[in-house]
């Protein structure tokens, strides 16, 4: 198997229709494949054994995504927001590439052998150049790695992810319709090349038939005009887009709000109060909550735009808290909540989220963590209610073990975010010589507001919670740290309790 | 045959791509599907002459086959003579 057959499908099926908008330029289906068949014969002829991207979202990225492909050598899109001596040894492990994009930068940083750096336009032109390939890569049994992808590493060194073809497939053709978009259908991207969710947008929009409108830097102001320019029906956000496109829009109440037909979202945890606010401020649009991991090829559960709608107008709070969940998992996976010992949970109770189902890859260049029955270990924890919407409880390494009891910061968190005057909140553990661990709390009060004393955030805590959540030591900081897609950076958090 | 493997029909424009199989053979218009096409394309069997849609997912009873229709045609889809049928899926929100 092979992903290249999105394209080939979507050029067949509608050869002159546009498919990709970037920077003003359209593709059509016919002129993207024509471009990946070009950049398969450029790979293949300069011997990489991966294909790297160091840019920006761009057509580049689409035409690298499936030219690799064709070629039968895997795409690693890397991100450029990463420091050179962050970057380099990432680049170590994936030579001889192609690199495509900032040749400046791969000349002055890196200097190892077989480093094949090119821009972005001598890339895109050349692939437009050339013809296909002489030979279509030799089909080898459907496990071929199409895609690496290293992880965020919020927690610990980055891994390399390995996405194989058969992965990638199961997940589009379980999940999209083929040719399913109306040609007025037009989805605008905005999050980069190198997160899952950019990749699978590339992917499900040319199944599914629907242009890509590709916004290379994330800002408010150019995501509204871009949505209203080409007459964007769908989007994908990340939680702190939506934030900042609200943001705006409160700052410029004359602003046309874009009528998109859906917004879905995802890749970071949604505050209830964001999307009550989206879900007033756009009443016509779906909302769709998205799940999913690296690991899993994107989405493995679904909050979808009628759950929202009825967990936003209802009173019941069963029903409401539903908004804080992430929906269902998809009907291609399986999901089991276990414990520590790999014990299946009962509904209800919280513990490590275990995935299955052909989209899983689970895989690492070193090693597979899948178990002998093919369940991932997320190292997400969360829990499912009884009928099986699936909410949760941040990271299994997250969770604070105090005196052998576990807790996860985000009930401590949610709880917080209720006061007035507090703007963020991150608990995480701290070494305690009494209990194991403890809970340390770091919390950003609002310009407006006068900071509430210890005691009244310790009393709020032992109000709602229960008394081992009260927090031991409780800072006042001025921002938190959180990576460019809204992941907040709790290991950096644990490191001013040190002291 | 194996999964990522394309075949074509003989009767018509119909092309496959084999998701996943079993033992049996796959034909299209009643005659068996290979990688390459004949020159010229063999009648279509009026029992299998219901013809296929590009993008459908179509599997058979025991769901040991599955086949994505990357090419439509004139003829249909059957498994040593037993027809296959079209794979239902759900719709889902698009998510990404």
């Amino acid at each position: 198997m092979n992903i290249s057959i999105i394209l080939q499908m979507a050029a067949d099926a509608a050869e002159d229709r546009v498919g990709l908008v970037c920077g003003g330029r359209r593709w059509t289906y016919g002129a993207l494949l024509a471009a990946a068949r070009g950049a398969a014969s450029l790979i293949r002829d300069s011997g990489a054994r991966h294909v790297a991207l160091l840019d920006e979202s761009s057509e580049a990225a689409a035409i690298a995504l499936f030219g690799a492909a064709i070629a039968g050598v895997p795409y690693v899109p890397l991100n450029y927001r990463l420091a050179d001596a962050g970057l380099g040894p990432l680049i170590d492990r994936i030579a001889p590439a192609l690199l495509i994009g900032d040749v400046a930068r791969a000349a002055g940083a890196w200097t190892q052998e077989g480093l094949l750096p090119q821009s972005r336009d001598a890339f895109v032109r050349e692939a437009e150049g050339r013809g296909a390939p002489a030979k279509d890569h030799k089909e080898s049994d459907g496990e071929t790695i199409a895609i690496q992808l290293f992880t965020s590493g919020t927690t610990a060194a980055p891994k390399a992810a390995i996405l194989r073809h058969s992965n990638l497939l199961s997940y589009i053709l379980g999940t999209v319709e083929f040719a399913s978009a109306d040609e007025a259908e037009a989805a605008l991207v905005s999050v980069p090349p190198y997160h899952i969710a950019g990749i699978a947008a590339l992917l499900s929009s040319i199944y599914a038939q629907r242009r890509i409108l590709l916004l290379p830097t994330f800002e408010p102001a150019a995501w509204l005009a871009l949505a209203a320019k080409e007459g964007a029906t769908n989007a994908f956000v990340v939680p702190t887009m939506l934030a900042r496109i609200i943001e705006h829009l409160d700052k410029t109440p004359d602003a046309p709000i874009p009528a998109l037909k859906a917004i879905a979202y995802g890749g970071g945890r949604m505050p209830l109060e964001l999307i009550h606010r989206a879900l007033d401020l756009f009443p016509g649009t779906g909302f769709t909550n998205a799940y999913g991991l690296t690991e899993t090829s994107s989405t493995i559960a679904i909050l979808g735009p009628e759950e929202h709608r009825a967990a936003h107008a209802s009173t019941d709070p069963a029903t409401r808290a539903r908004l804080g969940s992430v929906g269902r998992p998809l009907p291609t996976v399986e999901i089991e909540i276990r414990d520590e010992d790999g014990r299946v949970l009962p509904t209800g109770e919280r513990g490590e989220i275990y995935v299955r189902g052909d989209q899983v890859s689970g895989e690492y260049r070193e090693r597979s963590a899948l178990d002998a029955q093919g369940w991932f270990p997320t190292r997400d924890a969360g829990w499912l209610d009884s009928d099986g919407y699936l909410f949760l409880s941040g990271r299994a390494d997250d969770v604070i073990v105090r005196g052998g009891e576990n807790m996860s910061p985000g009930e401590i968190e949610d709880v917080l975010l209720t006061h007035p005057a507090l703007a963020d909140a991150c608990a995480v553990a701290i070494p305690s010589v009494e209990w194991g661990e403890a809970v340390g709390l770091a919390v950003i009060v609002r310009g407006d507001k006068a900071a509430p004393s210890d005691t009244e955030l310790r009393d709020l805590i032992r109000s709602r919670l229960r008394s081992s959540r009260v927090p031991e030591r409780i800072l006042f900081v001025d921002a938190l740290p959180y990576n460019e897609l809204g992941k907040l950076l709790r290991r950096e958090v644990k490191t001013w309790f040190k002291d | 045959m194996k999964p990522g493997m394309k075949l074509k029909s003989a009767t018509c424009d119909t092309e496959v791509m084999v998701i996943k199989c079993g033992q049996g053979t796959v034909e299209c218009g009643g005659l068996p599907m290979a990688v390459d096409r004949p020159p010229e394309p063999d009648p279509i069997d009026p029992a299998h002459a219901a013809g296929t849609v590009m993008g459908k997912r179509y599997v058979d009873a025991g769901a040991t086959f599955e086949l994505l229709c990357v090419k439509p045609g004139k003829g249909s889809l059957s498994i040593d003579g037993a027809p296959l049928t079209l794979k239902d899926a759900k719709p889902l929100p698009a998510s990404d």
